[in-house]
């Protein structure tokens, strides 16, 4: 019998399918490849009318069948009616794995799944594999970051959930539209308990500062007050670069939650990713090493950040800016 | 209104230090409240006080050491203390901690209106439990909250903070609620509140007093399992140091493809 990985195609406000959908569905083509004889399927709730358009969408993904939900009351995502939908859909195919991207609806929605499926579920992977007994192997780092685990699941399906961006997204040329197979949704026992009110959309350059400057200067606990968050701003802006924070700089309320690089913030690939007074816990290094150049500065010179450093500078941050400010 | 406070002890994870043969040295590692779990406590506190006759009861799954942290809570001036402690249920992951969690409420604090967790635990960063909990319970949740709007005629109105905007919500009670920062800015403990700790009675239930049997809690009540932990490896790049901030804008300029090199 055919097994199968089911992957979660969260569906956008402006209904695009979320970008780590293709993410997750070219990981999942790599396990559907040391399991044999599995397909990669899709599951997508959605309102009316669409799936055909996300067929479109899917065609370099690899994935065979698209399971869908369709109702005029998926247009707006709602925890319980969607997690109930896709509860139905996995206990009649019963897939051996199911993922899910780390997003905000991801994280909400899949540990709703996950207990009510009584199975489990291992949160922000940063790796996938399939273990010699076939088993799911989700690595995730743990303990603020500073220990790496490989978790396995007794039960069915396996479950996972990943950041965007930490696989690269399919590059499949073999041009195979999925089958579509409608699934009938049984709202019984679903009361609408929740209600959006209003919805307040960033703005562009809000939402991708981060995600699409090719330079950013990032601070953590070295910056130490908010003084140090202003020398760091007045040098993002004289070489043109955005400004990020590492978990620590959040916490102590130097910069906003959007502004933060890591496991429990944002994933960055800039050009180059210049971090200051960051000591470089995995935590947050993992949202920022795939960074075609790192630069560091930090005044301990045993700081884990060097490791992964292209170019270091080892001294105190308030009189190294000043005087790199004055170089450009 | 009656809330419950979901709250954990957690090690201090910004201050770890490693034993000579990479595992990591427990010993002397502070515990702390989680942070996120501050601000939810914090923002159960805001409620009582724009609603009347509201009782917080504080609710955690630990060791017997983590009546200390439900005596902090107290002392900031939440009501009650209640600690799930038992050996049967150590090394528990989210879906056996929500399912215990969620059991011990509808158990022994039926009557509740309101839960709030924090969005994160720090050592363990899943942001899995709360909804865990409210599935469990069979009631929605609202994560992601940054303020609590207004609280009135049995609803909740609250803004939550989205990767790609700001959502207003209303949800009806019974509900759970998780928490980010920010909004929710920690108070201090005050001094009747310490009085008041001192004198607290922190009611303890082990498994012996809720409906679980040992199947369903702990280890064995867990569908996950930690089949290897290691130190994580650094990448091996090859760090250049440099000697003056001349010399590292120069780095800058060539990085940023600016340099001539």
């Amino acid at each position: 019998m055919t097994k199968g990985i089911l992957i979660y195609a969260e569906v956008t406000r402006d209904n695009y399918i979320h970008t780590v959908f293709f993410e997750l569905a070219n990981k999942a083509q790599e396990l559907a490849a040391k399991l044999g004889e599995t397909e990669v399927n899709a599951l997508l709730i959605s309102k009316k009318g669409l799936a055909e358009d996300y067929r479109e969408a899917f065609i370099n993904s690899g994935i065979s069948k698209i399971y869908v939900c369709e109702d005029e009351r998926f247009e707006t995502y709602y925890t319980e009616s969607f997690a109930k939908a896709a509860v139905d859909v996995i206990n009649e195919i019963k897939p051996e794995i199911l993922l899910i991207g780390a997003t905000n609806q991801g994280r909400d929605i899949a540990p709703r799944i996950s207990t009510a499926l009584h199975t489990g579920l291992t949160a922000d992977c940063t790796g996938l594999d399939i273990n010699e007994k076939g088993q799911l192997a989700a690595t995730r780092p743990t303990f603020g970051g500073q220990l790496m685990a490989t978790i396995l699941c007794k039960n069915m399906p396996q479950m996972a959930t990943v950041r965007p961006k930490v696989f690269k997204p399919a590059e499949n040329d073999n041009i195979k539209p999925a089958d579509i197979i409608y699934k009938t949704v049984n709202f019984d026992g679903i009361e609408k308990k929740v209600q959006l009110l209003e919805f307040h959309k960033k703005l562009m350059t809000e939402i991708n500062e981060l995600d699409s400057a090719e330079i950013i200067v990032a601070g953590g606990r070295g910056m130490k007050n908010t003084e140090g968050f202003k020398l760091l701003k007045e040098f993002a802006d004289k070489i043109g670069a955005a400004v990020g924070a590492s978990r620590v700089a959040v916490e102590m309320g130097l910069a906003t939650h959007e502004m933060q690089v890591g496991q429990t913030g944002k994933t960055v690939t800039p050009k180059l990713y210049i971090a200051c007074g960051i000591s470089g816990a995995i935590q947050h290094t993992i949202g920022m090493d795939k960074s075609e150049k790192i630069i560091a500065i930090n005044k301990d010179a045993k700081a884990p950040i060097f490791e992964i450093a292209d170019y270091g500078l080892v001294g105190d941050v308030f009189e190294i800016l000043p005087q790199l400010i004055k170089q450009f | 209104m009656k809330i419950v406070l979901c709250i954990k002890q957690v090690p201090d994870t910004s201050d770890i230090k490693w034993t000579e043969n990479n595992t990591i040295q427990r010993e002397g590692l502070e515990s702390i409240m989680n942070p996120y779990d501050v601000y939810a406590m914090e923002a159960a506190l805001k409620l009582k006080n724009i609603t009347e006759a509201t009782e917080i009861t504080a609710l955690t799954m630990g060791p017997l050491q983590a009546v200390e942290m439900l005596k902090k809570a107290i002392a900031a001036g939440v009501d009650k203390g209640i600690l799930l402690s038992d050996k049967k249920f150590a090394a528990a992951d989210t879906y056996a901690t929500g399912k215990t969690i969620g059991t011990a409420i509808r158990q022994k604090l039926s009557d509740f209106d309101l839960i709030i967790c924090g969005q994160f635990a720090i050592d363990g960063d899943t942001a899995q439990t709360g909804p865990s909990i409210a599935n469990t319970l069979n009631i929605p949740q609202v994560t992601y909250v940054q303020e609590i709007i207004s609280c009135k005629n049995g609803e909740l109105e609250v803004r939550r903070e989205l990767d790609d905007g700001t959502e207003i919500v209303k949800v009806k009670l019974p509900a759970l609620i998780c928490v980010l920062k920010d909004y929710f800015e920690p108070t201090r403990a005050k001094i009747n509140g310490i009085i008041k700790a001192q004198n607290s009675e922190i009611t303890t239930y082990g498994l012996e007093d809720l409906e679980l049997s040992a199947e369903e809690v702990g280890l064995r009540g867990s569908p996950t399992y930690v089949s290897r932990a290691f130190r994580p490896e650094p990448k091996n790049t090859e760090c250049v140091f440099v000697n003056s901030a001349e010399e590292l804008a120069e780095k800058i300029n060539i990085c940023k493809g600016g340099g001539n090199d």
